[in-house]
């Protein structure tokens, strides 16, 4: 599944570990996280994520 | 200075003076900083953050002025870098807090530092609040200003917001408050403090001053982890945050360049001369003596960047590649742009720094000038007209 990266802080959502911290459950595509989701390093909204 | 400074009843600064430091991770301090503590006392004697490790002395100095080290109680980390933590294993030894209050990213910042499981770490979400007595301390989290753990402290009845990171000031001063030093030089090191430190997180530090003002925080005193505290219209700080943040730029351009044999410096001046022509302030930065932390405060509110840098062994020079890699990493927005450079013989500089200045989503207007050894009329008067050219551009943005 194709990964994420944060362009604020560099972070890189992968589906395959998911967001656990966050609830988020491996396996997660980056579609399917919740609308509210944030980064979890820096915060920043959905919007600032990019394909890897 | 090692006294301790009441700002607000019964709250001390309690920090450290560091005159000597010239290079801090990179930025040049050339007139040192400070690393305020600060040290509320009330029925829970609480001290927020703390200095760098070799100025625990100071701090512990500043707080015996007050109190006996051991009847703090609580302990607030609003940032972990060690400039403010550093001190903190033996700052924790000396007063052995009953809690150590710290944003979710704080707790394993700090655990990642320090490695003691048992301190006795109490996780504050955004918004939550504790009493020290009379007083309620309410924290905000403000991930990335400057780091995901950062965090502020509100004292709400005495409106007193210690923001950490947010708000300082390289500079070292035995004044403490705003109101003492000259307005302008203060805003200057404040300028340069965001361009250099909080630039790349502009977009979330709108957001979180729009949050703060949503909040309607009343603000009496903002109390920043470095230099001066704003006492007097403290919201003109957070006024001129609020215009970097949104990156406006002037009718200004940066000639940024380094050289080998002075050929690309005579190009230099000549892309000022053609600026000058048109009526377009300029900027123009020598890398053989200015310091990229003093480029980028140039950068910040200019509206193009023109760099320039002889060829060296097939390459740029290592001047220029420090400082376009510097840039690249502060995220400056909206900029017009273009490169210049002279040459011996395969003249590879100025694609390169124009391949960066892209990479940066500069707007490159013009393809550059490179030219041969050294510059003759024909060469030069190529540079002007490149001067113009971004003048023209500058000036049709406003």
């Amino acid at each position: 599944m194709q990964k994420y990266t944060c362009q604020v802080c560099g972070y890189v959502y992968d589906p395959a570990l998911g967001d656990p911290d966050n609830g988020i459950a491996p396996g997660t595509s980056f579609d399917q996280l919740p609308d509210d989701w944030v980064c979890p390093v820096c915060g920043a909204d959905k919007a600032s994520f990019e394909p890897e | 200075m090692r006294i301790s400074v009441e700002i607000k009843d019964d709250i001390f600064w309690v920090g450290a003076l560091d005159w000597s430091v010239r290079d801090f991770h990179g930025y040049s301090t050339m007139k040192g900083t400070t690393y305020n503590a600060y040290l509320v006392k009330d029925d829970k004697v609480t001290l927020f953050d703390t200095v760098k490790k070799p100025f625990k002395g100071d701090l512990l100095h500043c707080i015996y002025k007050v109190v006996e080290p051991s009847k703090i109680d609580y302990l607030v980390v609003n940032h972990v870098e060690p400039d403010h933590s550093g001190a903190l294993p033996e700052i924790m030894e000396a007063i052995k807090p009953e809690k150590l209050f710290c944003s979710p990213r704080g707790k394993k910042a700090l655990l990642e530092h320090y490695h003691r499981e048992d301190w006795p770490y109490e996780v504050v979400p955004s918004g939550s609040e504790i009493s020290l007595g009379k007083r309620t301390v309410q924290f905000l989290e403000t991930r990335m200003v400057h780091w995901p753990d950062s965090m502020f402290s509100y004292l709400k009845e005495d409106r007193v917001l210690i923001s950490s990171d947010a708000f300082g000031q390289h500079w070292a001063t035995t004044e403490r408050f705003n109101d003492e030093v000259p307005g302008g030089e203060l805003m200057q090191h404040a300028a340069k403090y965001y361009a250099n430190i909080l630039l790349p997180y502009s977009g979330l530090i709108q957001k979180l001053i729009a949050e703060v003002q949503k909040m309607d925080l009343k603000i009496d005193m903002i109390c920043p982890d470095h230099g001066l505290i704003w006492r007097e219209n403290p919201l003109q700080i957070v006024a001129a945050y609020d215009a970097w943040t949104r990156q406006i730029s002037k009718r200004k351009a940066v000639i940024v360049f380094d050289s080998m044999w002075n050929s690309t410096a005579t190009m230099a001046k000549a892309i000022c001369d053609g600026l000058a022509e048109e009526g377009v302030a300029a900027k123009m930065m020598d890398l053989r003596v200015d310091h990229r932390s003093d480029v980028m405060t140039e950068v910040m509110d200019a509206r193009a960047v023109i760099a320039g840098s002889s060829t060296l062994n097939n390459n740029m020079l290592p001047r220029m590649a420090d400082m376009l890699t510097y840039m690249k990493g502060l995220r400056p927005q909206n900029k017009i742009a273009a490169a210049f450079g002279s040459f011996g013989w395969s003249g590879e500089s100025v694609r390169m720094i124009t391949k960066t200045l892209e990479e940066m989503k500069f707007k490159v207007i013009n393809p550059g000038v490179s030219l041969q050894y050294v510059p003759a009329h024909e060469g030069l008067r190529q540079c002007v007209e490149l001067g113009r050219d971004i003048a023209r551009a500058v000036k049709a943005e406003g």
